[in-house]
């Protein structure tokens, strides 16, 4: 490949953004730009040929408009969570007082309240401002949702990698335990977890890494078994290395780079397990907005007609999981090909 | 990280500087499997002297990559059960535990793998895995090492080594990548080589290369070489002995030339005669070997190789014939070896019984083999 002249491709190559956004480490970058410079150079040849059929095979092989359409929403909506305390926006606590108070539940979005301040999404059933809440349930969501499976892939992959490594006694005993825990219904996990533990976001993300730990430690586990049993581990031992060194450098390379479209999607599972949590109310105690609980609170609004009120979040909790969604997919096709090249 | 336990010597008392470097004898690796025990390697006997190098030849199931991995501690240790002695410059290295055993490897026994598409670590870049056994085992400093690693680089003939060391393997073809893992595994000058199968994964004209590059790097540093392969042209140039292993045995051991001149074992001379010549006619059948290797686990009384073989007799299903020696230095396991009285007279009858013309050899099983004993008698002509 090295030998191929830099031949520009048919477009620029967006890589400069992709590395920002994804904030993957080095090596996955390098892999996906060989693959793109690969991608431009076949693109390049078939677009001489004017075939149009093989160029929209090789389309698949980019990442697409869609995927930059959900990487745009997530950034959007984590920028928004993040920076929200500085953002001018209302209260998302505060409800209306006195006489007008009424007149400002309730509201459909880009309607004015009684003092023409804009409510940009309307307003709840106790005429509190909706984006604010919105906004501040998603931090709640994204909080929870990354934080969970950051301290899962932790956990759950030094577990898989030590049962896949060695295998035998430690791979019973770890496994045993984890099916142990696959054993209980998720949901119902979480629900015990935070029953004994109480509700706010600390222990909601302690009980969805509980729930996520067996499930990524089972995937690591397998991953690591199909690794650890190729040459450049055996090799990497007739060198001398100790097996903290090949679990660390020859064997987590490679398995968090087959784990990295899986996370996405990881994510959005768990994002959607605070959603039912925090519907069940057992996420964060209220006044504090969650998605789940807007959700549930704007549920007997439906019967009057004001389908907006659960409408806002059920909207932003549905996009925010189609997003993250289809990165995963989109992320698992690109670096298919990534065995068969290597 | 136990840097400091990787040294590069070995604790001095147990050293000998006249013992052999390598001194296997009677070393059996067996295997606990749910059918039985696999008698993986049986009874193998081996000395290399410093800068020496053996070809250990065989077919698929042979057990001579068994043989190196055991030889280097290599082997699971759960389900392998490996008794004999490996003595490695007079020290006695069967009983180590792989803690033990971390000091030699790469330090003083290095290894070359069959594939290098997989035996280097496709998301490490080439320059890490050249400079880490530098750091880890001389404690070069990281600059140190990157300097040696180039230097490695370029000694094994790959242009450009200082951009090499910042690619992926997988930019670079499979010639140059067999290049890298004996870059790798010279890095911190082993005294022993072993090569499992290095050519096998490569183009047929890069496999000269690589064989003459090993070679080179191996009289440069006086380094002994083990020699795993299949191929007996392989090693017929390039190692001053042979041992052809059969079954987990080895059925016959000799200097190369002594072996090529004089093939006492039919299984050899069944090994050279496969070999196809460049002065047949077009379409002429290739020779081979009908049957399969015995089976490991329930091996066959008698001699192993009696069922493929085409001369045997009698005695040879129920008696196990002997490691005999006929010349000083060649061994050979046959009750009729190539060449005497006895298997001179079985090959006229064969040749009387059966006007050979048009068996089929490559379709023959074992059955076949059995009941008529002309496979491939043409292979007399070796």
């Amino acid at each position: 490949m090295p030998a191929l002249p830099p031949e520009p491709g048919p477009e620029p190559s967006p890589l400069g953004d992709r590395n920002a956004l994804m904030g993957v480490n080095n090596l996955a970058a390098e892999v996906g730009m060989i693959e793109q410079e690969h991608a431009s150079i076949i693109g390049a040849e078939l677009k001489a040929q004017g075939d149009p059929e093989a160029a929209a095979a090789l389309a698949k092989r980019k990442l697409g408009l869609p995927f930059w359409i959900a990487i745009g929403f997530i950034g959007l909506l984590t920028f928004l969570a993040v920076f929200a305390d500085w953002l001018p926006l209302a209260d998302p606590n505060e409800q209306p007082r006195g006489a007008s108070a009424r007149l400002e539940q309730s509201l459909p979005p880009f309607s004015y309240r009684v003092d023409g301040t804009l409510a940009p999404l309307g307003t709840d059933s106790l005429g509190r401002d909706q984006l604010a809440r919105v906004i501040y349930g998603s931090r709640v969501a994204l909080v929870v949702g990354f934080a969970s499976i950051a301290i899962g892939l932790v956990i759950g992959g030094a577990l898989g990698l030590l049962s896949g490594y060695f295998r035998r006694a430690v791979d019973t005993a770890t496994m045993a335990s984890m099916d142990v825990l696959l054993a209980f219904p998720a949901l119902l996990l979480a629900l015990v977890i935070v029953a004994i533990r109480g509700k706010g976001v600390v222990n909601s993300t302690i009980a969805l890494t509980v729930v996520a730990i067996p499930t990524i430690a089972r995937l690591v586990r397998a991953n690591t078994l199909t690794f650890s049993q190729r040459e450049f581990v055996l090799a990497a031992r007739t060198l001398g290395a100790s097996h903290l060194r090949v679990i660390t450098k020859e064997l987590l390379p490679n398995v968090f780079l087959a784990l990295l479209p899986f996370i996405p999607l990881a994510i959005a599972v768990a994002i959607a397990a605070e959603g039912a949590l925090a519907y069940l109310g057992q996420s964060v105690e209220p006044p504090q907005a969650s998605l789940g609980g807007m959700i549930s609170q704007g549920q007997p609004q439906l019967e009057q007609g004001k389908w907006w009120v659960p409408g806002v979040p059920i909207l932003v909790l549905v996009m925010l999981l189609i997003s993250l969604n289809l990165l995963g997919d989109r992320l698992r096709e690109f670096f298919s090909i990534k065995e068969s090249a290597l | 990280m136990r840097r400091g336990s990787a040294t590069k010597t070995l604790p001095t008392p147990e050293r000998d500087p006249n013992a052999p470097l390598l001194e296997v004898v009677d070393l059996r690796t067996q295997f606990r499997t749910p059918r039985g025990l696999v008698r993986a390697v049986d009874g193998v006997s081996i000395t290399l002297g410093r800068g020496r190098t053996i070809g250990i030849v065989g077919e698929s199931g042979s057990g001579k990559t068994v043989l190196s991995r055991s030889i280097m501690g290599l082997l699971p240790r759960s389900n392998t059960i490996r008794t004999g002695s490996i003595r490695y410059e007079g020290r006695e290295i069967i009983d180590l535990d792989p803690d033990e055993m971390r000091p030699l490897w790469g330090a003083e026994m290095a290894m070359v793998f069959q594939d290098p598409m997989t035996s280097l670590n496709p998301v490490v870049r080439i320059g890490r895995q050249i400079t880490e056994s530098l750091r880890l085992h001389l404690n070069m400093s990281k600059s140190q090492a990157e300097e040696t690693g180039i230097a490695l680089l370029s000694s094994v003939g790959i242009p450009e080594p200082a951009q090499r060391m910042r690619e992926y393997p997988h930019q670079l073809s499979g010639g140059m990548r067999q290049r890298i893992t004996i870059a790798i595994a010279l890095a911190c000058g082993p005294r022993l080589l072993m090569a499992d199968e290095p050519t096998t994964a490569l183009d047929v004209t890069v496999q000269a290369q690589i064989l003459d590059l090993l070679g080179e790097q191996q009289a440069e540093r006086h380094m002994a070489m083990v020699l795993v392969t299949h191929d007996l042209g392989v090693v017929a140039g390039r190692t001053d002995e042979i041992a052809v292993m059969y079954g987990g045995k080895v059925v016959e051991h000799a200097p190369t030339a002594d072996l090529f001149a004089n093939v006492r074992m039919p299984y050899t001379e069944a090994l050279l005669g496969s070999i196809p010549k460049i002065d047949d006619p077009s379409h002429t059948r290739l020779m081979a070997i009908g049957g399969r290797p015995p089976d490991l686990v329930n091996p066959p009384t008698g001699c192993n190789f009696a069922a493929r073989c085409a001369y045997a007799q009698e005695r040879c299903l129920v008696e196990e014939p002997p490691l005999v020696e006929a010349t000083p230095g060649h061994l050979y396991r046959c009750w009729y070896p190539v060449g005497s009285p006895e298997n001179l007279e079985i090959r006229s009858r064969l040749t009387e019984q059966a006007p050979a013309a048009e068996r089929p050899e490559g379709v023959l099983d074992d059955a076949d083999v059995k009941v008529d004993p002309g496979a491939w008698h043409e292979t007399g002509d070796v």
